[in-house]
């Protein structure tokens, strides 16, 4: 299969800081990818280079392949046409993404209008009926509705409405569940699963929420101060993390299968924060990692392919890992 | 439907509220005139050269004068009851009709002037917050700055030297050319000419704050959320600026310029008088120095009123503007 999106050691850099530095990945037709890392791993600006809406300083580099062409060598006007049709996407606060002054059906009307040639009439049909898509009851009446007067889950499902407005191929949502309450989270993710399935999209889902990502993604991939340390299928990258920041960030969620909960006792947390990695030479992970070597300083370690569909930067093999091996060595 | 309803609602609560308001309004300053030494037979008396005692008491009687304060107040009242403003001893006839004189001019010229600033601050401000931080905006910035730090006066002072004395261009004062027979499109052309100066001089400071506001309102409305989601829909510059970020920034514009409204009355004062404009502003100054209360306080009401109706102007326009604002709470 012909990935759809072929992200290739993507970088973004203000003056002399790199907060993304050098990212490749893929995404398919139809696949839910999703991207985690803690705030300031560079999650969030890869997201708005892919749909090239970084401030206009951000100096990037690499190459972001869509369908077969290069995004970051096109002009404004042809991101412009990219933008909306191709690529949507949803961002972190549904409260303030909305335009007060304009009702809703305006917004999904813009967007519609611009890329596809339709009257008002049928621009206005097709706003109620993706209203209905993402599940809004009353779609004809609400479509006249401010935002003010809808909830934040429905004004998410209004910014889906938007996102998916023109079938895009590709749908990036940027911690779009992250402002709601569980249960409306669990709705919209539903939503999102369904639409990427019947509009055959593929979803880049970012978050740091690691319940979300096992449950809903097809795949996922691990950042740490703007690299990427880890990617695989999300059942063996959970159970099995093999990069010390993955295990990591799974000992510091709160999981109900592992019988770990923050009643029994304080999370694990990593020490330290992810500021240290500036101007750290080898491995951006170091200053926090429990299994750190002097070797570790030397270099940045590579990514390497660690079983089939998986990837990590870590030299070291953790040793559930190396048994596991063991394991399997002995029994073949 | 429901939103002519909702606005219907609003006229009526303001309506309702302005009436305690307006009465207010005139017994205070009824009030404060009284503070102010002497009073109109004081300025006739010393006009005339001359005047008895016996002069002077009967002029007192004559308008009233000699009353009780809360006697006057209530006659004032009374008179107001009736709708009629009363009578100018200085003029020599009733306020109402003296007030209808000199209100056309004051209102073009206010109109004009506000419709100016308003305007070209918009675009000036727009085009800093465009570029904001680099050299158009340094410059216009310096300009604006400029403009309102200097008094009205002194602009009109200088606009007349530049372009009355020594350019030729405009008229120096008046409203229209005197004992022309001009009419039609011809007359009008002749009135715009003179309208020109007073009303820049009048709008420059205006503009100026509304450009910087404009500005402002500009920077802080892009960094919001729902400009990203705009850009993301793949909205052009364009559109971008005009429908998703102006829209937003007009709102604190309409509520200063609403208010700023009575604040041009007293502008207006110099102004007036500068370019020797017919309207009210120069009545009132005049009247001041005549001790014509009647006459101040027909102004005073007159100009509370214009307050009251253009505050509910702007909140209908800000209403109309901002959905979220006059919901029903």
């Amino acid at each position: 299969m012909t990935a759809l999106l072929e992200v290739r050691d993507f970088s973004v850099a203000f003056g002399a800081s790199q907060p993304v530095k050098g990212v490749s990945f893929t995404a398919n037709p139809g696949e839910m990818l999703a991207i985690v890392g803690e705030s300031g791993s560079g999650k969030s600006l890869t997201a708005l280079g892919l749909i090239g809406l970084l401030p206009r300083h951000a100096k990037t580099g690499g190459e972001i392949r869509f369908e077969g062409r290069n995004l970051l060598a096109q002009s404004e006007r042809d991101w412009r046409r990219i933008r909306g049709r191709d690529i949507g996407m949803i961002f972190q606060e549904p409260m303030t993404s909305l335009n007060p002054v304009l009702t809703v059906g305006e917004q999904i009307i813009e967007v519609l209008r611009i890329h596809e040639r339709l009257d008002r009439k049928q621009a206005r049909q097709r706003a109620v009926d993706l209203l209905e898509l993402v599940n809004i009851p009353e779609a004809r009446k609400r479509v006249d509705d401010y935002p003010h007067q809808l909830s934040g889950g429905m004004r998410q499902r209004v910014m889906i409405a938007i996102g998916v407005a023109c079938n895009p191929k590709l749908l990036i949502a940027d911690e779009a569940t992250t402002a709601l309450d569980v249960t409306i989270q669990a709705q919209i993710l539903q939503l999102l699963d369904n639409l990427r399935r019947d509009l055959n999209m593929a979803v880049i889902l970012i978050t740091h929420d690691l319940g979300i990502v096992a449950q809903w993604a097809d795949r996922v991939m691990v950042m740490y101060a703007g690299r990427k340390v880890e990617e695989g299928l999300p059942e063996p990258v959970f159970t099995d993390p093999y990069h010390p920041y993955t295990r990591g960030l799974l000992g510091a969620s709160p999981r109900a299968e592992s019988g770990h909960h923050y009643r029994d006792g304080p999370l694990i947390e990593i020490p330290g924060s992810i500021v240290s990695a500036t101007g750290e030479k080898g491995c951006a992970f170091r200053p926090r990692c429990p299994s750190a070597q002097a070797s570790c300083g030397f270099a940045v370690p590579a990514l390497r392919q660690i079983a089939e569909d998986r990837l990590a930067a870590c030299p070291f093999t953790p040793t559930r890992f190396v048994s596991q091996i063991h394991d399997a060595s002995l029994r073949s | 439907m429901i939103v002519s309803r909702r606005l219907f609602q609003r006229l009526r609560r303001t309506a309702i509220q302005a009436v305690p308001t307006v009465v207010g309004i005139v017994i205070l300053n009824f009030f404060l005139l009284q503070f102010a030494p002497g009073d109109a037979a004081d300025v006739m008396a010393a006009e005339a050269g001359s005047a008895t005692v016996e002069t002077m008491a009967d002029l007192r009687s004559r308008f009233g004068l000699d009353l009780p304060v809360i006697h006057q107040l209530l006659n004032y009242l009374s008179n107001l009851a009736h709708f009629s403003l009363g009578y100018s001893p200085r003029y020599g006839m009733p306020v109402a009709e003296l007030i209808g004189q000199r209100l056309p001019g004051t209102l073009i010229l206010m109109g004009a002037a506000l419709l100016f600033a308003l305007t070209i601050g918009v675009i000036l401000g727009s085009l800093m917050a465009q570029f904001s931080g680099r050299l158009p905006d340094r410059v216009l910035s310096v300009g604006s700055l400029l403009f309102y730090s200097v008094p009205g006066f002194w602009i009109g002072l200088m606009l007349i030297l530049l372009f009355s004395v020594k350019l030729g261009w405009l008229p120096s004062g008046g409203d229209s050319t005197i004992g022309s027979s001009l009419t039609g499109f011809a007359a009008l052309a002749d009135r715009a000419r003179y309208i020109v100066l007073p009303a820049l001089s009048l709008s420059l400071y205006y503009l100026a704050i509304y450009a910087r506001l404009t500005r402002a309102a500009m920077l802080e409305v892009k960094s919001q959320d729902y400009v990203r989601t705009a850009r993301a829909k793949g909205v052009s510059p364009l559109r971008l600026v005009l429908r998703h970020i102006l829209r937003n920034a007009l709102i604190p514009i309409t509520t200063l310029a609403g208010m700023h409204i009575g604040g041009m009355l007293g502008g207006a004062v110099v102004v007036e008088t500068v370019f020797s404009w017919p309207g009210l502003g120069r009545l009132a100054f005049e009247a001041v120095m005549a001790r014509d209360f009647s006459v101040l306080l027909g102004i005073l009401l007159l100009s509370s009123f214009v307050v009251i109706i253009v505050n509910a102007t702007v909140d209908l326009l800000q209403a109309w503007l901002d959905p979220r604002i006059g919901e029903s709470r």
